[in-house]
């Protein structure tokens, strides 16, 4: 029953923002709903974590380990970029454009939200494509030269692969052929001996070709960049943070798939996945000049990182393919939140122009300056940790040559993101800024910065027995 | 893995031809309105197929589809588009495109080849049905994507994205006749919001810009300092 109250949340939030009137309505019904439901997933996951299942609907609607943690991831990142969005949008003057932005903003939660707890894969082939097509106008919300460009791009390229990933939930479906389980992730986890591989290995490469192109990954990757620059920065907390990280949590829950097959070796193409996407993503951070797009193509580089992880084998390996899932998710999401006050003290994308930021703005300074070294993998923030048990699990499986080159490339892109932001946030301030005052950040902006860093700093180094619990029931959704 | 009659067989093989005939007229048509017109005429031929598949099956759920299909994509879609994007669009002829229409009609005869070898290592496209759908389908999907790559209007790059979708569609009722109806509901109105939101887009692109050239899009690369 919680699970349709949390989907329900955001739908009626994007009504009262749609319908209301004045400035204040829909930014508080926003962070009202997404806060609720950040409660009651919170909830849920207890409950999942606990060792029962929420199922609302059998074989439609249900929640296990993995998707709780989805769950969860959305329902966070959500609350914190609507509390950010609050102050970061104020500046719109149009009251209607404001109201859109927030109708907007909560059917793409929802949608994000609906995922997880969907288990039919062809309904959840439509949830996703919601997400896709939900998210379109806010790429746009700025409706410069730079962000209607960015939203086509955006839109043009995630469709596409999101019919080819029909396809292959469509070949998918062929499975139901073979023995009589329903059509779920559950299902098709019992049916998968019965399966003729070659069924299964298409539909698995069709999804991961074209939810590939939704979750960044290599080579459909290029325009990932250019909408996470070009969109709002709380949209792009909520892109980067958990768009991506949804679509790539329906290519994981293939893997355990075809895994039970046992006759499809679909490690091999995780790996191989996943290592060209983070090799690719960290030559290319090396020579960005926008600090959005650094922190875009850390994205692409960490979605290879996980799907790496989830091909290595192994329960070791899974756990941290789920852990860096989640730390990633809130550590970019905090990125963005951070880029977005950086953008509001100083009013330009490009890293060569921004110079001393911790003398004329020291919180932006400070919450950048966090962000990349959690989000590059500095010790002893949380990415650091999910990183290090990767690679352990990976020379447990004596996978020496895919563990040595994802660390070289993880390495490569600390250096990178580090080198940049130093730049940025040390350094002699520009004459013209030195003098002026440091800008005033909305409180709101603060508060929510504040706010997500407090998981970013304290599960590098602790996490809460149920969130463990959760962690390795949804590592366990991987090994099956 | 389904046998028709003989009958119903070679209505399904017309249904087939003629789809795969419009998506090649996706690709050599001009003309926007033409574009438009071709992505109506394989929908309804989409829609023949599933309605010849729920009768030989006697699968009362895919008559369902059969119907919502004609009623959103064939009719609603075109009818939406025409709203939102405004009507001088429509009216334009010679759409730029990358390659010039004989080499791209030569390219798709290549493509639709490779379609039919694709399908040929699949298990799935045993019996007669799947054997025409099958690689029917996929030919549409890669004429799409085709479409999509090499137009450099916005609305033709849509209409492009509808053809893969319907390429998909079409060797979906194929291979997943069962398919569950409310997941079978859901894709056309999910081309329906995607024809709304693309259309707003298309909008938004001709106000700000003044054309709907979208291949023309290079201010976003990387490493390009403003």
């Amino acid at each position: 029953m919680n699970l349709f109250v949390i989907l329900g949340l955001p739908l009626l939030a994007a009504l009262i923002s749609w319908f209301s009137r004045g400035r204040r309505v829909a930014p508080a019904a926003t962070l009202v709903a997404c806060a609720i439901a950040l409660f009651l997933a919170s909830a849920a996951a207890l409950q999942v974590a606990a060792g029962g299942p929420a199922i609302a609907i059998p074989n439609w609607v249900e929640l296990d380990g993995l998707g709780a943690l989805i769950l969860l991831l959305v329902a966070a990142v959500a609350t914190t970029a609507a509390l950010f969005s609050w102050g970061y949008i104020a500046g719109e003057r149009s009251d209607r454009r404001l109201r859109r932005y927030y109708a907007n903003y909560n059917l793409f939660v929802f949608a994000m939200l609906l995922v997880p707890v969907l288990v039919e894969p062809a309904l959840v082939w439509t949830a996703v494509e919601l997400t896709t097509v939900l998210a379109v106008y806010l790429v746009a919300f700025d409706n410069t030269h730079e962000a209607v460009e960015a939203a086509w791009k955006y839109s043009v390229l995630t469709i596409m692969g999101g019919a080819i990933a029909l396809l292959g939930f469509l070949v998918l479906f062929c499975a139901t052929r073979f023995g009589d389980a329903p059509f779920t992730w559950a299902g098709l986890l019992t049916l998968a001996p019965r399966v003729s591989p070659p069924v299964l290995e298409t539909a698995f490469v069709l999804i991961l070709v074209g939810f590939g192109a939704t979750a960044g990954l290599v080579p459909l990757h290029t325009w990932l960049p250019d909408a996470h620059s070009q969109a709002p920065s709380p949209i792009c907390a909520l892109l980067s943070g958990v768009k991506t990280t949804v679509a790539l949590y329906v290519i994981l829950r293939l893997v355990p798939v075809l895994n039970a097959s046992g006759r499809i070796d679909v490690d091999r193409w995780a790996i191989l996945a996943g290592l060209i996407s983070a090799g690719v993503a960290a030559f290319l951070i090396l020579q960005v000049t926008d600090y959005k797009r650094l922190f875009a193509l850390s994205t692409v580089e960490h979605m290879g990182i996980i799907l790496t992880a989830a091909g290595l084998g192994g329960a070791a390996a899974h756990y941290g393919a789920v852990y860096q899932l989640l730390n990633h998710a809130l550590t970019k999401s905090f990125c963005f939140l951070a880029a977005g006050t950086v953008l509001l003290a100083v009013d330009t994308h490009q890293i060569a122009s921004v110079r001393g930021l911790i003398r004329t703005s020291p919180a932006a300074g400070v919450a950048l300056l966090l962000g990349g070294l959690a989000i590059s993998g500095a010790p002893p923030l949380a990415v650091f940790l999910s990183e290090f048990s990767i690679f352990r699990a990976g020379i447990a499986q004596h996978h020496y040559i895919a563990t040595g080159l994802l660390a070289a490339f993880v390495v490569l892109a600390f250096f990178g993101i580090l080198y940049h932001l130093n730049r940025m946030v040390f350094g002699c301030p520009e004459p013209a800024r030195a003098g002026a005052l440091p800008v005033k950040l909305p409180t709101t902006c603060t508060l929510a910065l504040a706010l997500a860093a407090i998981p970013v700093v304290i599960f590098g180094m602790y996490i809460p027995p149920p969130l463990h619990a959760l962690l390795q029931m949804a590592a366990a959704g991987l090994s099956r | 893995m389904f046998n028709l009659s003989s009958a119903l067989a070679s209505l399904n093989g017309l249904a087939a031809g003629l789809f795969l005939l419009s998506s090649f007229g996706l690709v050599a048509t001009r003309q926007m309105r033409g574009c438009l017109r071709f992505f109506s005429l394989q929908s309804i031929f989409l829609v023949m197929s599933a309605a010849l598949l729920a009768f030989a099956l006697r699968a009362p759920d895919l008559v369902a589809v059969a119907v919502l299909d004609l009623a959103i994509k064939p009719i609603l879609i075109p009818w939406l588009l025409r709203r939102t994007v405004r009507e001088e669009i429509f009216r334009r002829r010679e759409i730029d495109q990358v390659l010039n229409i004989p080499s791209s009609l030569l390219l798709s005869l290549v493509l639709t080849l490779v379609a039919y070898f694709l399908t040929a290592l699949l298990p799935a496209a045993a019996g007669d049905v799947a054997s025409i759908n099958l690689p029917v389908g996929l030919a549409g999907l890669l004429l799409g994507a085709y479409t999509l790559a090499v137009r450099r209007e916005a609305v033709p790059q849509l209409i492009g994205l509808f053809g893969i979708e319907n390429g998909a569609l079409f060797a979906g009722i194929a291979i997943a006749p069962t398919l569950p109806l409310v997941a079978e509901m859901a894709f056309p109105f999910d081309m329906l919001i995607i024809a709304l939101v693309i259309g707003i887009l298309t909008r938004i692109t001709h106000e700000r810009l003044g054309t709907t050239g979208v291949g023309a899009f290079t201010s976003l690369r990387e490493g390009a300092g403003k």
